[in-house]
Formats: structure tokens, sequence, C-alpha cells
């Protein structure tokens, strides 16, 4: 039987560029670059290339580049050449096809849709650089009134835990297992720095993050891998995982080849085995059921600990969220379909969900109309690119965004969609020791808190070109939002007006 | 659920019985001494478990009366502190325990033992769903029946093997998605049995319902090595029960059933790139 797979990249090397050293060689542990002997340019193998362009990074000389792979389909906008080779795989195998990342079908992105303002003449714009900008926000519950004791300038009501975060952007839950340790090691390192946090998945607390833990949401998701009271009492946040973006409704199964020695440690189940994260809890069949976790959760940590609860952005999110803050949880986290993962079964990602914009003005303006927004917090995440991004999520009503692949990026992710096979080139999403020391995590640490510092500079120049100078007074501020090529529909939803009105 | 408490006394020295009688304490766990006794009424579930708390701040040994359904009792609970509870204590009872003893004189709801690291629980009475959850350590005695979906991802790691023996019937579900340890079942069980194990082994006193069981599992008689694990547990039944139910159980040993999975890795090939 012929093979049908194509490859999808095709490797070009420029022969009078090549000096034949084997970088490139060594470098991709996808086998792609065969050395030939006699000092010859090394042959390439199409088919394994994923667009890691860690070769093309790393060759001395540029001769490097990848292209699509130029085979066209029969011109058909139905039977395309993805869906045909789709097809050709699972007829060969059976399986169920396994991506990685998020959502990449060109769905509209209402980020590019919304349009930010800024002061002229009627209020005056504020420079950052001369006068002081707030980024600070806190997140937990809260009461709804307060009760203070004016003459001795003191709280009355009991104020429930909060984490402070200097900046409003956190690093979204990834795994050890899914991640490398010095993944781990460099965005825990870079909330440190920053003064947010990081969020070690549902992978366990690693022994070397422990003195990072005051930076850390410890995750507790239905495998419940590594969760015991130390590990509950170590964090700054617990959060309980109902579901991601990339895949909601499905659980999770991390292969047993990535369970090393040190993710069977970290996450206390057997090395080799598969660790499978059920798709539901299954002591959560309710709203009522999750005030149960929520409150174990609490009782476990004394309630010294904010409770966050994480789902993905699907259809209801606005009433399954205000379930969720009746239920006892004090930080409401929604990611959207574009939100990055390790492994997702590729129908799941490119069919389920919605994006977080709709979903994140939704829940905010349910939580408003009920008149219990104010009593937790609310965090979005799934595709935030960029500091303009984070500026609309806060605008739509987000108190802080979570970012896990621009962090990455910043890492020297490429978005190639190949985290699943466990190769990764730039040592993020592997356990292969040869390949997780090209990580540097104080490098990484480095890169990432540039990144987070030049957004936050990018952040306080848009607030104050708005005339804001605190992220609280931006918060669910839809006026200073606009919409373009909207329809009123979407523009309801969002609760903003089009441009030019 | 009302428990005659002198059938709790199994296997405690009679000096010590006699000593607590003396001070008009009922029966209780090996060398249990409450120094401490809290009633919890219809207290709310944060006010009892604070109480409990401090009681345990001061004392090893709490005993708690009048228990009626508050959640999360023995929650975290470390080694050293015991609670013995009259009545019928919440959902969630010794969650995320981590080495305490439990002993509840009286049935016990949803969840017993959730995701408990360590420590041992027991039930002088029967369960609700969802036993041993996500457990991996420790051990879990239940006099009677359980409800569904008992042992459900429990998981083992190193020295940590958490055990569940269930005395009666166990619903359906039981042992899914299980990863590790040993549950035991001295009653009938049902359908779906051991779904999407990966890990572990089930002991049965009795077959399987018909159909119950799908490739993913192996079903065999018990040979030495598992006779090894499973008589300590029944005579650990025994001694915690035996003269409560007027029966003992561990002579049966040899004639049970084992339950073990096909693969540490049932989805290794169900994916594709």
């Amino acid at each position: 039987m012929i093979d049908f797979a194509l490859p999808r990249y095709q490797v070009r090397r420029d022969a009078e560029e090549c000096v034949g050293c084997g970088i490139c060689v060594r470098e991709c542990a996808n086998g792609v670059h065969v050395a030939r002997s006699g000092g010859t340019a090394p042959k390439a193998d199409h088919q394994k290339c994923v667009n890691c362009l860690r070769c093309v990074l790393t060759c001395p000389t540029r001769a490097l580049t990848i292209t699509r792979w130029p085979q066209v389909d029969g011109g058909s906008a139905v039977w395309t050449l993805e869906y045909l080779q789709d097809i050709a795989t699972q007829a060969t195998s059976g399986g169920v096809l396994l991506s990685s990342m998020g959502n990449p079908l060109p769905y509209p992105v209402y980020w590019d849709h919304l349009l930010l303002n800024a002061s002229q003449v009627t209020n005056p714009s504020i420079d950052p650089l001369r006068e002081p900008m707030e980024t600070r926000v806190f997140l937990g519950g809260r009461p709804v009134a307060l009760e203070i004791d004016e003459r001795a300038r003191t709280l009355r009501s009991p104020l429930p835990p909060q984490v402070k975060l200097d900046v409003p952007i956190m690093f979204s839950a990834m795994s050890f297992g899914s991640v490398s340790l010095n993944t781990q090691r460099a965005l825990a390192m870079a909330a440190c720095e920053l003064g947010t946090l990081f969020n070690v998945g549902e992978g366990g607390l690693h022994r070397d993050l422990e003195r990072y833990a005051d930076h850390a949401v410890v995750q507790v998701a239905s495998g419940r891998f590594g969760v015991d009271p130390r590990y509950l009492n170590a964090g700054a946040m617990v959060e309980i995982k109902i579901g991601q973006g990339a895949k909601p409704g499905i659980g999770g199964h991390l292969p047993g080849e990535k369970i090393t020695a040190e993710v069977s440690r970290t996450r206390m189940i057997p090395e080799g085995a598969d660790a499978i994260s059920p798709a539901p809890h299954h002591d959560i069949y309710s709203i009522e059921d999750l005030r149960q976790l929520v409150f174990s959760l609490k009782e476990a940590t004394r309630y010294e600990k904010p409770v966050a609860v994480k789902i993905a952005a699907v259809h209801n999110a606005a009433a399954i969220a205000s379930g969720m803050a009746r239920a006892g949880a004090e930080v409401i986290v929604v990611d959207g379909f574009r939100g990055g993962t390790g492994a997702a079964p590729k129908r799941i990602r490119d069919n389920v969900g919605v994006p977080v914009e709709l979903a994140l003005a939704a829940i905010d303006q349910r939580l408003r109309d009920e008149g219990i927004r104010s009593t937790v917090s609310v965090v979005a995440s799934g595709s935030i690119r960029s500091s303009a991004d984070v500026v609309r999520a806060i605008a739509l009503g987000a108190d802080a965004v979570s970012c896990g692949s621009a962090p990455l990026i910043a890492l020297g992710c490429h978005q190639c969609g190949d985290c699943a096979r466990g190769r990764c080139n730039w040592g993020i999403a592997t356990q292969r020791p040869e390949l997780i020391e090209r990580l540097d995590p104080d490098e990484g640490a480095e890169r990432v808190v540039n990144l987070v510092r030049a957004w936050t500079h990018e952040i306080q120049e848009m607030m104050g070109g708005m005339g804001i100078n605190a992220v609280d007074s931006l918060r669910g501020n839809r006026l200073m939002l606009r919409g373009v090529g909207l329809t009123d529909r979407e523009l309801d939803i969002l609760g903003v007006k089009h441009a030019g009105e | 659920m009302q428990v005659n408490d002198s059938r709790a006394l199994v296997g405690t020295a009679s000096a010590a019985s006699a000593a607590n009688k003396q001070e008009g304490a009922q029966s209780c766990p090996s060398g249990f001494a409450p120094a401490e006794r809290v009633t919890l009424g219809a207290l709310h579930f944060k006010e009892a478990n604070e109480q409990v708390r401090q009681a345990l701040d001061r004392v090893d040994d709490v005993a708690l009366e009048d228990v009626r359904a508050q959640r999360y009792l023995g929650c975290a609970l470390p080694a050293g502190k015991r609670l013995r509870i009259h009545g019928t204590p919440g959902n969630d009872l010794a969650c995320f325990m981590d080495g305490g003893t439990v002993e509840v004189l009286g049935n016990a709801q949803d969840q017993v033992g959730n995701t408990m690291n360590a420590g041992e629980v027991i039930v002088h009475g029967r369960c609700g769903d969802a036993a041993g959850y996500a457990m991996r350590g420790g051990r879990v005695f239940i006099r009677d029946g359980c409800g569904w979906r008992a042992g459900i991802h429990m998981k083992a790691y190193d020295a940590r093997q958490p055990v569940v023996v269930v005395g009666k019937d166990a619903g359906s579900f039981l042992g899914e998605y299980m990863a590790g340890g040993v549950f035991v079942v001295l009653g009938e069980t049902g359908d779906y049995l051991a779904r999407g194990m990966h890990g572990g082994v089930i002991y049965l006193k009795n077959p399987p319902r018909a159909g119950a069981l799908s490739d993913e599992v192996v079903l065999s008689r018990v040979d030495d090595a598992d006779l090894a694990v499973l008589a300590p547990l029944l005579a650990e039944y025994d001694r915690l029960f035996a003269s409560e139910l007027g029966y003992r159980v561990s002579a049966e040993a040899p004639e049970f059933f084992r339950v073990t999975p096909a693969s540490s890795r049932p989805y290794a090939s169900m994916y594709v790139r």
C-alpha cells in the first residue's frame, strides 16, 4: 500500500551558504537532517520536519529556510489537502488525531475588532513616565459590603484571603511533565521577579520549585496528581481545574514515556505508566458539588488561600460562572478556545468552545446583572498576544489575565504544535535531558521578565492615554473600547459601541 | 445507623476499655483515649471543623458526639491524631487525610478518604459513592457496603499503597481509572467494573457480574503472592468487625478472585499525529 502521508514542510538549504558544519544534524531531535559522508551538506528528510525553526535559527550561515510543502490540493475549498491527509492518517492507524496548542482556525479574533480610546481635549491624558500609574491588582473574594470602624480606621468585616499581583499578568497552568522543569523554573523565577504568579498545572510542585511556592498557583484537577496537604498549603492560591480552552469537556493523558523518575516523584505516580486525568471530577456533578470541593480545599488550607475555579469558555459560560461564584469560587478563570495546550485531540481543539472575548464579556455582564461581580475576581486567558490584548481583556471585565503561549514564545517556542511528541527542540515540551539543557532557566526568566516589563510599560502608556491611572479603573470600563467590523449582536454581547459612536 | 458502641471494642485491650468505661467513655479503637469530646449537633461544618481542630490542637484523641452530616471531618488530619465519630459524618470524611485515624460508629456518606494521603478510616456501617477517590495512601475499612464509583482513580506511589476493604456489596463503576492500590470487596459488585483500570489490584470474594468486565482487565484466581497481601487485610477486617457481624472472613482468602489491568498504558495506541 502506498503511504498517503505528505510532508507538511519543505526544508530548503542554500548550497552556496551551507558549510557542512553539521549543527543542524545535532540540533534536530526529529532527525530531519541526515549527515552525509565527505563533508558535504546534510540531506533533509522533509517528512519529519515540524517547522520549529531550531535549525533555521542555529545555522551559523543562515543557509536554511522552511517553506510549506508545495503540493496543491484539487482546488476544492471543501476537500482541502489537510482533510485528505487527516483521513489518510486515520485510515492507516484508526487513531484519534492528536494536536497541540490552541484552536488555529480562522474564527473571528475579537481582540482584533476592538479599538482603544484615548483622551483628547475634554480630559487630560496622563504621562506614565512622570506620574504614578498603578498596575497592582488583588485577586480573591470580597464581602458584599465593608464595615469600617472609622474612628480606629480598621476593618470590622473579615476580608477573605487575597493575593497581590504587581502586574495584571499571570502565567497559565503548565504541568511538570507536559513542560520541562527548566521551563517551570524560568516561569517561577520570572513570577517572583515580577511579583505575579505562575501555575504548576496538574503536575504537582517539584521540590526544586518549593522556594518559589509563594508565587505559585497549585492546581487540583480530576487526576489529583501531586495533591496533598503540604502541596495545597504551599501555594499562594489553589485552583480547581474543571476545563481548559483547548480541550473543553475532556480529560488528559500524559503518556507513560513522559513519566520520568522526576515527573513520577512530583506527581506521586508510578514511573512509565500513563497519567490519566478523567474528563470530569467524579466528586463534581453539579454546582452544589463544586461548592463541596471548594470548601474541602478551604478546610484543608484553613481558609487562608483564595480558591480559583477554571473553566473552558463554552456555551452558557455566563450562567456557569454565576454558579461558580455562588459555589464559593473566589477567582473565576475562563480560558478561551485559542488557549494553548501540550496535547489535545485535534477535532476537540478545532471545534469545541468559544472565543474568550465573548465568554469574558458575557460573564462580567451576568455577574454585574446579578449584583455579585464585586464579590469575585475574574481572570481571562486563551490567546493574549500583546499588551493591547491585556488592556482589552481588562476593559471587557477581567481583573487580570493569564498568558501561556506568550511566555513560552519568549523562551523559544515557535508554535510548531508538536508538543505532544515530547521532542521539543527548544527544551520546553520535553523530558529528554539533552533537550531540556538547551533551555537555561536564568536566561529564560530574564527574557520572560523583559517581555512582561515591556508589556507593563505599554499598558501604562495606553491607560495614561485614556486618562486612567490604575488597572482598577480600567476593569470593565467598556467605554474605552469600540468595535469595528462587528454585527449588532456581537457588539451587544461584547457590550461595546461601534467605532464612530 | 444506631450502632451499639460496644461493637467498636474489637481488638481493644480489655484493660483500656475498662478504663474508658470508668470515665464514662464508650468503647473505642485500640488505645483510643478521648481527652476531649466535641458535640457537633446542628453546627455548620465550618464551625464544627474549627472546634474539632482546636480540640485536636490540645489533645491527640477527640470524640465527636451527635454528628449530623457535617462535611470534611478529619480533613488533612495528621499522623498521631485520632477522631472517633458518633453519628453520621458528612461527605468528604478524611479528605486529604495525612496520617490520622478516623473511626465512625455509624454510616459514612460520599467520598470517604477523598485524595487521602495516609492514615486509617474505619466505618462500622456502610458508606456512599466514590469512597477512596484519588486516594494515594492509607487504609479504609468499611464494615458494610459502598455506593458507586468506589476506588475511582486510586493511585499508588512508592511505599504508599492505598487499601480499601468493603465488607458487603459495592455499586457499579468500582475501580474506574484505578491506577494503583488494593481494593477488596467481600460482597457483590455491579456493572462496569474496573473500567479504564491501569494499575493496582481488585480482590473480589464473589465473581464479577456477567459482562461487567471489559478486556482492559484480567480476571484470575488469587495466587500465593496475592494471599500475602489479601490475608492480612481480611484478618484486620475480622479483628475490627467480626464480633459485631458474628462471622469471620479470613479463612476464605484462597477462594478470592483477582482483577488486574491488562496494561499500564491502556491508551498508548489511541492517538495518532
